[in-house]
């Protein structure tokens, strides 16, 4: 398979006043297109910044990072806002859609910032995205007016719309509970079998288990690194 | 991100916060409509009192005498006896020059019947109503012949027909100026006030050698009135008589002149000056009003910036270049300041209409300075939108989507 993600010596250093923390220390990680990819760790195991790397919100502060054999830690602010706008999707866990927004121009939202799509087609493609999430009824409502489960499907709508390769998620069941957890899982899961490349962060064992590699860090570093995966 | 959507992003973001918009482009609003209520105030009086130095005549060009100096002492402008006759007919002779008129004032009382009226007669020629671009209502004017033979008969202004032959013809009538008897050959078409509030059409006009030498008894005539053939030759024609009335008079090279020469573009310029002067002033102070508004609009980007920064952060997340903020906030800040400026219009086309039904003030307003207050309120949104816009685009995205 393909590489998607290759990450070598990766460190991360952030300085709080005279105190510098490593939050990455010297990560080594590859993931090949189509994998499913579980992080785990207590908070300040530097899941977060990992994540945001990977997801080209932040620049290590050394080693390398390519991204479809494209070095990504060279790279300017408007390349990493390309990189994000083409080949990532984003879901967080507190779904971050735009308040007073509804759901389709929500989802559109991506596309405008594409400079390949055309203007005309952006509703229709909008469209064909919610009715994947299953919230075609709903594209004019919004957010307010939508349940949590409902709103996090609206953001992994909006995370598709551009067709990238990889979907970076953020806790995205930490504000859902179990029953809606589970659904949307399930949406990763059928994602990840149309052959989207998923990374997802969790706190929760039972959420991990959707995925098929569980990855544990402590302390900036990679503590494991196994296939898990009972569903 | 393409202009039509971030265009409509920024007005549905205007409209979110419709009160807290409103008050914001208020400065602006108030910064537009004053300069041009202003700049229509001062062009309206500029148009006003041009229109009543045009009043006087085209293309005038006064002689007057110069000062006398007796022993040292000044006597004051036209104290000199040094313009005659002759010097008139002189000035005919300048090729740039239409028309020319002596002009001998003296004052005296008319009386008809048992009416009587205090006035100001006015010895000239016919070509006095050129120079004046003045016409006789009824009857006519003297003619050249009358003004060689001194002959007894007056033009009279509108203002003194009404006055002694209310609802009557005066022309053919007899009256006495002081003791001289006249007749009355024709009634002047009425011409109004003059730049300095003069009833025009209260005039008396005689042949000038009829003033000369059956009332007045002298040989010299306090000015000379010529009409030079266009504006531009205004200079020229001046300069010519100044040369040709030092010839006559013998100066030479080392004196002064013993006469002036006044022009109707100096007279205009310096009366247009103040109002220019005026409205300059006006405008600059309106213009602060604007710069006052233009900081209102920064003050409040800054605060949905701030407001915003989640957004920015979900917005950059998803792809938005710094460029894509910047033109956003940017584009916000300038559809703010124009609405500013566009209400602004429409509020100061009321306000100078307003003036002019209800005070009769005087106005004029023209599409230059609308096009330039628009213009200039567009302009305070870029410059003061573009620190708000750029501070935003300058968001670090990972600290913008923790912002809480």
């Amino acid at each position: 398979m393909a590489l998607l993600i290759s990450l070598e010596h990766l460190s991360k250093t952030y300085k709080m006043g005279d105190i510098e923390v490593h939050a990455l220390q010297s990560v080594d990680l590859t993931v090949e297109k189509g994998e499913f990819v579980a992080i785990m760790g207590m908070s300040g195991s530097g899941k977060s910044t990992l994540m945001n790397i990977i997801g080209c919100l932040d620049l290590p502060s050394s080693g390398s990072y390519n991204f479809l054999s494209r070095r990504v830690d060279t790279c300017t602010r408007k390349e990493l806002a390309e990189l994000r706008n083409s080949q990532i999707g984003f879901v967080f866990q507190n779904f971050s859609l735009l308040s007073r927004t509804t759901a389709l121009e929500n989802v559109e939202l991506p596309m405008l910032y594409n400079r390949d799509k055309k203007a005309g087609s952006l509703p229709a493609l909008a469209k064909a995205a919610l009715e994947k999430v299953g919230l075609g009824e709903r594209m004019h409502h919004l957010p307010n007016q939508l349940s949590g489960g409902q709103q996090q499907r609206v953001a992994i709508a909006r995370a598709l719309v551009n067709d990238p390769p990889l979907i970076l998620a953020d806790e995205p069941t930490g504000a859902l509970d179990t029953r809606t957890s589970e659904e949307v899982m399930e949406l990763f899961t059928s994602l990840h079998k149309s052959g989207k490349t998923i990374i997802l962060v969790t706190h929760e064992m039972e959420i991990a288990q959707y995925a098929r590699r569980l990855i544990t860090m402590r302390d900036g570093c990679i503590l494991s690194d196994e296939p898990v995966g009972k569903k | 991100m393409r202009f039509s959507q971030l265009f409509k992003s920024a007005v549905k973001s205007i409209l979110r916060n419709r009160v807290r918009s409103f008050l914001t482009t208020l400065g602006i609003i108030i910064g537009v409509a004053s300069v041009i209520v202003m700049v229509s105030i001062g062009k309206g009086a500029q148009n006003d009192i041009q229109n009543q130095i045009k009043s006087m005549g085209t293309n005038i060009i006064m002689i007057m005498p110069g000062s006398q100096n007796t022993r040292g002492s000044s006597m004051g402008a036209g104290s000199r006896q040094s313009l005659t006759l002759k010097d008139a007919e002189l000035i005919q002779q300048v090729e740039t020059v239409i028309a020319v008129s002596p002009v001998t004032r003296m004052s005296g009382q008319l009386v008809s019947g048992n009416g009587n009226w205090q006035t100001s007669m006015y010895g000239v020629t016919p070509e006095y109503l050129i120079i004046r671009e003045w016409s006789v209502e009824t009857g006519e004017m003297f003619t050249q012949k009358d003004v060689q033979g001194s002959s007894k008969v007056i033009v009279i202004g509108k203002t003194i027909a009404e006055e002694l032959f209310p609802g009557q013809d005066p022309v053919g009538k007899s009256i006495r100026f002081g003791k001289v008897p006249l007749k009355i050959v024709g009634v002047l078409a009425a011409k109004g006030q003059n730049a300095m509030g003069q009833d025009q059409d209260d005039i008396v006009l005689a042949p000038v050698k009829t003033v000369l030498n059956r009332m007045n008894r002298v040989r010299h005539i306090q000015q000379i009135m010529a009409s030079a053939s266009t504006m531009n030759d205004i200079t020229k024609a001046s300069e010519e008589i100044e040369c040709m009335l030092r010839n006559s008079h013998g100066i030479t090279a080392d004196d002064d002149n013993d006469f002036q020469i006044r022009t109707q573009s100096d007279i205009m310029t310096r009366a247009t000056e103040t109002a220019r002067t005026m409205t300059l002033l006006l405008s600059a102070i309106a213009g602060v009003s604007l710069l006052v508004g233009g900081i209102g609009i920064m003050n409040i980007m800054l605060v949905s910036v701030t407001e915003r920064t989640r957004e920015i952060g979900i917005r950059m997340a998803i792809g938005a270049r710094e460029s894509d903020i910047l033109m956003q906030f940017l584009i916000e800040a300038v559809v703010l300041s124009s609405m500013g400026g566009i209400i602004g219009v429409g509020i100061s086309m009321g306000i100078v209409w307003a003036m002019t039904a209800l005070f009769g003030l005087k106005t004029s307003v023209d599409l230059l300075t609308i096009g330039l207050a628009l213009l200039f309120s567009a302009v305070v949104g870029i410059f003061f939108g573009f620190y708000p816009a750029g501070k935003a685009a300058r968001l670090n995205p990972i600290e913008a989507l923790r912002y809480e």
